[in-house]
């Protein structure tokens, strides 16, 4: 007999013999149904053990993006363009980043429009904060 | 809502057009189609039923076999019942997709018009399309003559949705030979199909928004061996399914339908196993056989996959020796009738002799003369209790004797 895959302990998960196994490897997003997922923030929203939000998955980046909040202006570019869900962002507010789901893409960076930049990738294993003290100064344009 | 049409008693069908019919019928929410000869006029046929206002589905035109799965598997995960058509090179470009239909557990129906596989080029029928699909993990179910082809493409839904079951099925059919051979078809009406065949059931369906589900994942290691032990154990336990379909298609129609076909074998010494229109020829030769007294049968397989190991041993009961006739270029080894056979056999402590004859590739004439020649050097191995010839030979072949083993 299949599991019911939507409420299995996570740590449960690895001991499934293949008899109980979801035929097809359909794997399910949520606990309970979720109408109108839109407008159902992500802490609020029922994630199943199956769903990735549930995992680890930054795990292989080498470079992170770190955030600098005294440089953002909200203009969340960063959010939209992520492909993953590791923008964290409320009210239009931008709060940071999940390295939980990051895999170190650095789109966040390429999209940035500020001067300097609100998030600049650095070497995975650096400090936060030793990151923010080696932020570079605004750029000055060009004169012809 | 799908105008009805008023089918006669006894249709003139091909091949081509009682598939066709048995997709209309089934009422097929879509089919992802890309022609190739010998089965377009399968999917032609389909797509005029549409234009007519016979089917209440789409039809989607790809750009190749490869989407046109793709576009089964998509509408199939979506949760809409799936079904195409295809042969020999576009079956050999969809066998990428074959795979993921039948990991992913999606009940598409393949229809398949058997023909050779290039080079050279050739539109004509052999199995070497049918034995490049055998291992992808589908159901393969097998016919002789465009009444069959009609009765199992119905059965293939049935057979594949059910909830016990959920895997993709193919339905093959010799190119040309049944694909463009007009015959008697006894058709069900409409309502009786509909009735028979039954609403789809959709199985965590990509369009529940309310419940959004993953399909095609990755897995590794980890997983892939267990999701693949558990299709192939549902992949063998489809045969009581299939025999619970098979008696209830025999309710409503008076044709009976067995994982094994078995033609005059009772009292055989001798017996002939093919696949195709062969069974249907292999017949006449063997009436031929029985008139020179010589005890001829035939055996052949209704449903290849699963491997319907005891049966077929049952089947073959104590003949003496046995040709399995493969239509397939066998690629450096027995031909794959030959090898399933001869294992099953053995498994079951039983040895008669056993012969493989390749025959018939890219759609070279097997005549009644040949197969009755076949089983001329079957009596003579049954009469001498072992091989008096090679054990691989190709028949119907111009120039030297080719043998091999």
């Amino acid at each position: 007999m299949a599991r019911d895959m939507k409420h299995i302990d996570v740590e449960e998960i690895k001991d499934l013999g293949w008899d109980e196994l979801i035929p097809g490897a359909a794997l399910f997003s949520f606990k309970e149904p979720v109408e109108d997922v839109v407008e159902v923030p992500m802490e609020e929203r029922p994630y199943a053990p199956t769903n990735s939000h549930e995992w680890q998955v930054g795990d292989w980046r080498v470079e992170k993006p770190v955030f600098n909040r005294d440089l953002c202006i909200d203009c969340q570019f960063c959010w939209v363009f992520c492909p993953d869900i590791s923008i964290l962002s409320r009210d239009k507010k931008m709060i940071g980043v999940i390295y939980e789901h990051c895999k170190g893409c650095g789109i966040c960076v390429e999209v940035c429009p500020t001067n300097p930049k609100s998030l600049l990738m650095f070497p995975e294993h650096m400090d936060n904060e030793e990151a923010l003290k080696q932020w570079p100064q605004k750029e000055e344009k060009k004169k012809d | 809502m799908a105008k009805r049409m008023e089918l006669n008693e006894v249709e003139v069908w091909d091949g081509n057009m009682a598939a066709a019919q048995a997709l209309r019928q089934a009422d097929v929410d879509i089919v992802a189609a890309y022609p190739i000869t010998p089965s377009t006029p399968i999917v032609q046929n389909y797509s005029k039923f549409l234009a007519d206002g016979y089917v209440d589905g789409d039809f989607i035109m790809v750009e190749s076999e490869h989407s046109a799965m793709s576009g089964c598997v998509a509408a199939s995960a979506a949760g809409v019942r799936a079904a195409t058509a295809t042969s020999s090179q576009g079956f050999a470009l969809m066998v990428e997709v074959l795979y993921q239909a039948s990991g992913m557990r999606l009940p598409i129906v393949l229809t398949v018009v058997n023909r050779a596989l290039a080079a050279p080029l050739n539109v004509n029928g052999d199995h070497s399309d049918m034995y490049l699909g055998r291992d992808a993990g589908w159901i393969n179910l097998c016919s002789y003559n465009p009444q069959e082809a009609y009765d199992l493409t119905l059965m293939a839904f049935r057979i594949g949705e059910d909830l016990r079951v959920r895997l993709p099925v193919m339905v093959h059919q010799d190119g040309f030979l049944c694909s463009h051979t007009a015959q008697n078809v006894r058709p069900l009406q409409d309502e009786e199909a509909r009735e028979f065949v039954g609403e789809f059931k959709p199985v965590n369906s990509m369009l529940d928004v309310a419940n959004p589900v993953t399909h095609g994942v990755q897995t590794e290691e980890d997983w892939h061996f267990e999701h693949k032990a558990r299709q192939h154990h549902d992949l063998m336990n489809s045969v009581p399914v299939i025999k619970e379909v098979f008696a209830e298609f025999k309710e409503r129609t008076g044709r009976e339908y067995d994982l094994v076909y078995k033609y005059k074998m009772d009292d055989a010494d001798v017996a002939i196993v093919a696949l195709g229109t062969t069974v249907e020829s292999a017949r006449v030769a063997a009436d031929r056989m029985r008139e020179q007294g010589i005890k001829a049968g035939v055996v052949s397989f209704r449903v290849l996959r699963p491997f319907p190991f005891n049966e077929i041993v049952e089947a073959l009961g104590d003949v003496k020796a046995i040709a399995a006739m493969d239509r397939s270029a066998p690629g450096g080894t027995f031909g794959m009738l030959f090898n399933e056979i001869s294992a099953a056999l053995m498994a079951k402590g039983k040895h008669p002799v056993v012969l493989n004859y390749i025959y018939g590739l890219g759609g070279r004439d097997t005549t009644i003369q040949m197969l009755e020649e076949v089983y001329k050097q079957l009596d003579e191995c049954a009469k001498a209790g072992e091989a008096k010839y090679p054990l691989q030979q190709f028949i119907g072949l111009r120039g030297p004797k080719l043998s091999f083993y």
